[in-house]
């Protein structure tokens, strides 16, 4: 069975647009995160919604019409968010 | 202890204990027209004590001591006692300061707005703000700026100002009236004299101001203007306060707010006049 990703809950998080970076403080850990694109929009792509890469790729691909979405990079910064605990797998 | 001293600072309150007299003579000399804590009731309380007994006497020793304490600090020798007074009364700021998100910046007010100025030490904030305030400028601090989470106006913390080396010979030029302190000569930091703020920082200390400018000074290149990205101003001054953490999520909102809605800027200067003229035109430009 593929891997399930989820994201900490939105009550959990502050996030806020800074420039082209985003800034985003996690309660639950008391940790302040400054990302770039596409940490934020997958961030939320996961709100309460488990979703394995293949799923959150293709919810991606529709929200912000990704052209060149390559699943490695995808896999790449899913593992970097779990690392944060913003992320956690299942 | 057997000598004490209190003072209110901006917002902010603190008493001052001592095991001789100097340290506590010095400071209500150049506090002189500084009013007392509320109610008589400090925030921060200091001490100034001698290691050994014999240390009061004998090559004394002031160690620095307080609500907060720093375990390495190191004893400075009785003639730094003022010296030692004001790194102790910064350390309780440093470390216990709660109610403000703490920025170790200097911050000057004209028209009811702040410019807060922030760098590494020798990046010339304490002597730029100590120039503004000869320029018709109101010092709100050479070392911190206060940030209110609640409201995102700065308040003042107008200490005396701490000169260090080359810019004890330019605040003596520019202020010759001022009220300056007894030359503090190889101290840890070099030479140190302190300056007191004028008569209307003082009287103002109470009055906060929205922020209006962040300025990263940088002595010792030809000069130039460069616009600061709002994220790097955050990630400076995360790094920039003595408790960002500590404010947790107050601490979040308030910064965020305040590069969000505050308009940054790096300048290099060669010397003061050129920085002095760089920020009166940044300024003239908001």
């Amino acid at each position: 069975m593929a891997t399930l990703y989820r994201a900490a809950s939105p009550d959990s998080l502050i996030v806020v647009p800074v420039d082209l970076l985003t800034a985003i403080y996690h309660r639950a850990s008391s940790q302040t995160h400054l990302m770039a694109s596409p940490a934020p929009e997958i961030l939320q792509a996961l709100a309460g919604v488990p979703l394995d890469a293949a799923a959150l790729l293709a919810k991606l691909r529709a929200d912000y019409d990704l052209v060149d979405a390559d699943p490695g990079a995808l896999i790449a910064r899913l593992d970097e968010l779990v690392e944060t605990g913003l992320v956690e797998r299942r | 202890m057997r000598h004490h001293f209190s003072v209110a600072i901006g917002p902010v309150g603190f008493r001052v204990g001592s095991d001789w007299r100097g340290p506590v003579a010095a400071l209500e000399q150049l506090y002189a027209s500084y009013p007392k804590p509320q109610d008589g009731i400090a925030d921060f309380t200091v001490r100034l004590f001698a290691d050994r007994p014999w240390r009061r006497v004998f090559r004394p020793k002031v160690m620095i001591g307080g609500d907060f304490v720093l375990p390495e600090a190191a004893p400075l020798s009785l003639e730094h006692g003022l010296l030692a007074a004001e790194m102790a009364m910064n350390l309780q700021m440093a470390l216990g300061q709660r109610r403000y998100l703490l920025l170790h910046a200097s911050a000057v007010e004209r028209d009811g707005k702040a410019l807060v100025m922030t760098g590494l030490s020798g990046a010339g904030k304490s002597t730029l703000a100590a120039l503004l305030m000869t320029r018709g400028w109101r010092l709100m601090g050479d070392e911190f700026a206060l940030l209110d989470p609640a409201t995102g106006l700065i308040h003042a913390f107008p200490r005396l100002i701490s000169l260090k080396n080359e810019a004890i010979q330019v605040m003596q030029e520019a202020a010759p009236d001022g009220m300056f302190g007894p030359l503090l000569a190889d101290t840890p930091k070099g030479a140190i004299r302190h300056l007191v703020p004028d008569a209307r920082s003082i009287a103002a200390m109470l009055e906060p101001a929205r922020p209006a400018l962040i300025l990263f000074p940088t002595f010792g290149h030809a000069a130039v203007t460069r616009e600061v990205a709002a994220s790097e101003v955050f990630v400076r001054l995360t790094q920039a306060s003595t408790n960002y953490v500590a404010l947790a999520e107050r601490g979040f909102a308030a910064l965020t707010r305040l590069v969000t809605e505050t308009s940054a800027r790096a300048i290099d200067y060669p010397d003061t006049q050129s920085a002095i003229a760089q920020v009166e035109a940044l300024w003239r430009a908001l």
